[in-house]
């Protein structure tokens, strides 16, 4: 045993001794006053034995015992990516939509259900990556424009009985007014004075919600509110139109995966704009931007209004699909949620914000037994992220193409 | 015209005089050149100028129009661009977008037009992709169009900062200090450059250190001293001028 590998195993004690510590919440107390730590010991076995393995392979390939299986891995990987390449790109376009469009019919309930919270989260996630990603303002509040787009929604529909489809525009546009108002005053500020106001202002929305209660009902929330609706044709007596209303979960997966499938060809298409250089411009040099021609101001306004519109669309589709709204939804936490995706999945990357968002709801759900420890274990994962791979899952290509003639 | 005038320009920080009373014009299709000793006042006329500082007292016209109130992204969309002492390019983007983005003032397609990629949207980019190409040929990068602007060596970036000044296309056009840090074959190509830009019926307001750069190109000559004006005239003129002398090797 070298030296090396004996300070790396002694590093590994040291980690599980940590590791034992964190889990002292797990431990009980019986009734004649003993402590018990059957839990604490099941989990900590485990985990440990697991580690233990991973770290012998670990000190195998440092030692250049896998080399020969690396070479192999390697050339297997090559002619991969090369079948991959032969399929034409729209091939893999038509799998990849006709995979979305029959997910319903392959899936329970529940596998729905979790799919349509990743695809709201996607929609999300890639209207944050306008104002985070692509202007570079960090915004600590973004969930407002989620809860204004849902409450827009909820109103319009319950007093006004205005239907999903004209309401999706205008709690878009008011989203993005709302996106103006805050951006206004607070995007004089740079950097992490940015970030505080945002922050403050998102909470502003909220505590707005929970106690204007002659328009929002407060925290009692509204109910009743109609989920989208469509008018199908009807051949008896004659043929005319009625409506019917896509209260199914599989209808609410298919308007959320179209709502999703615009804010992916809008944003994408933005950001392959005069706009989108604009805002990376911003991004890079702010200074340099505002002397070579772009007005940083209005850009950053617009950026902010833009995230706004599709956190807006989102919120109208929540608000359409659980037909009830309260305030508690729209947390810091969640904003927080939303940022995280977009950073785990590269800023400025839209295939790495839908990794990020499937990563961050999809995951938990699988370890939902494992409830006590989602947040260590999310905490942990984003910690080896950002070490391994700093600039997110799939980091954003940097390419002449946003130059060139492609779609 | 790309008329450019300086009429009794002052600045000045707190207590702190950075320009007193300058006056001085640049004409149409003329090279100038701005020198004099280190915090003589050159980029703080460079940065009143392009609107980054307001002037204290007296004012700055171009072609006419009086330059006061106007925002950098303003001035830049009047027609006057510059480059920058310290390199600062977008560096995590190609030299291509680079030049791409001074197109900016220059083009009108909104949201509207770029969600739903309508036709005017995409003839536009096609003009500001071939605007940009033609600035890149123009000071001879076009070879390295799509490579990362960070990764380029250090003489190809001062020029990616002019083809980005000129991507704007602007009527004139300032330099700040292009060849710092220029090896001397590479200053002989910057002048030609500049010679080149002219010829293009741009007038240029060069600040430059490198004497034998300066000398070489400008018409004519402006001379800065703690931040006032002691000379201006031709080359030869100003080399002779006893007060210029005075100001770069003392008394």
């Amino acid at each position: 045993m070298t030296r090396e590998s004996r300070r790396a195993w002694l590093t590994f004690a040291v980690a599980l001794g940590w590791f034992f510590l964190l889990l002292w919440p797990l431990t009980g107390i019986k009734a004649d006053g003993s402590l018990t730590f059957d839990q604490t010991l099941a989990i900590f076995w485990r985990v440990a034995a697991a580690a233990a393995v991973l770290v012998v392979f670990w000190r195998l390939k440092r030692k250049g015992s896998f080399d020969g299986a690396g070479r192999g891995l390697a050339t297997a990987r090559a002619a991969l990516a090369r079948g991959i390449s032969v399929v034409p790109a729209w091939i893999w376009w038509i799998l990849l939509a006709a995979g979305a469009l029959s997910y319903p019919l392959l899936t329970n309930r529940y596998g729905q259900d979790v799919a349509v919270t990743v695809l709201v989260y996607i929609c999300l996630g890639l209207g944050l990556n306008v104002v985070v990603g692509l202007a570079g303002l960090l915004d600590l509040g973004y969930i407002a424009f989620y809860g204004v787009g849902a409450y827009t929604y909820a109103l319009l529909s319950v007093n006004y009985g205005l239907s999903f489809w004209l309401c999706l525009p205008l709690a878009a546009a008011l989203a993005a007014i709302a996106g103006c108002i805050i951006g206004y005053p607070t995007l004089r500020m740079r950097g992490d004075y940015l970030a505080i106001v945002t922050l403050g202002f998102g909470e502003i929305v909220r505590i707005i919600l929970n106690n204007w209660m002659e328009l929002t009902n407060g925290p009692k929330g509204i109910i009743s509110i109609p989920p989208p609706s469509i008018y199908v044709p009807e051949l008896e007596p004659t043929l005319h139109f009625v409506p019917f209303e896509l209260r199914k979960i599989t209808y609410a997966y298919y308007v959320i995966l179209g709502l999703a499938v615009f804010t992916v060809v809008a944003v994408h298409r933005l950001n392959f704009s005069r706009i989108g250089r604009a805002w990376e411009a911003i991004r890079e040099d702010e200074t340099a931007a505002e002397l070579m021609g772009v007005n940083t101001f209005l850009l950053k306004l617009l950026a902010y209004a833009m995230g706004a519109v599709f956190g807006g669309l989102a919120g109208a589709f929540y608000a359409a699909r659980y037909r009830f709204v309260n305030p508690d939804p729209f947390t810091f936490i969640e904003s927080a949620m939303v940022l995280a995706m977009v950073v785990l999945g590269g800023l400025g990357s839209i295939p790495g914000i839908i990794l990020g968002a499937l990563a961050l709801i999809a995951l938990p759900e699988v370890f939902r037994g494992f409830e006590l420890y989602r947040m260590l274990a999310f905490g942990g994962a984003m910690t080896v992220m950002m070490l391994v791979r700093p600039a997110g899952l799939i980091p954003a290509k940097r390419m002449g193409q946003r130059s060139e003639e492609r779609d | 015209m790309a008329h450019l005038l300086l009429n009794d320009v002052s600045v000045h920080f707190g207590g702190l005089q950075a320009l007193s009373e300058v006056s001085f014009e640049l004409r149409p299709g003329e090279v100038l050149g701005l020198i004099g000793p280190n915090g003589a006042g050159k980029t703080t006329i460079f940065n009143v100028i392009t609107g980054v500082y307001r002037v204290s007292g007296g004012e700055v016209a171009y072609a006419g129009r009086k330059l006061a109130g106007l925002k950098p992204h303003q001035i830049l969309a009047a027609g006057i661009a510059r480059t920058f002492q310290n390199i600062r390019l977008f560096t995590a983007m190609t030299a291509l977008e680079n030049v791409m983005v001074a197109q900016h003032c220059r083009t009108r397609a909104g949201v509207l037009g770029a969600v739903l990629r309508s036709p005017a949207q995409r003839r536009e980019e096609a003009r500001i992709r071939e605007q940009a190409r033609a600035a890149l040929d123009f000071v001879g990068l076009a070879n390295v169009a799509d490579q990362v602007a960070r990764n380029l060596p250090y003489g190809l970036q001062r020029r990616l900062e002019i083809a980005r000044a000129l991507g704007s296309e602007p009527n004139t056009i300032l330099l700040d200090e292009p060849a710092a840090g220029l090896n001397p074959s590479e200053s002989r190509d910057l002048m030609d450059l500049i010679r080149r830009i002219r010829d293009r019926g741009l007038n240029v307001l060069l600040v430059e250190h490198d004497m034998k750069v300066v000398m070489g190109v400008s018409d004519r000559l402006v001379v800065l001293d703690h931040g006032e004006l002691i000379c201006q005239g031709r080359p030869d003129e100003v080399k002779k001028n006893k007060r210029v002398i005075e100001a770069y090797l003392g008394h």
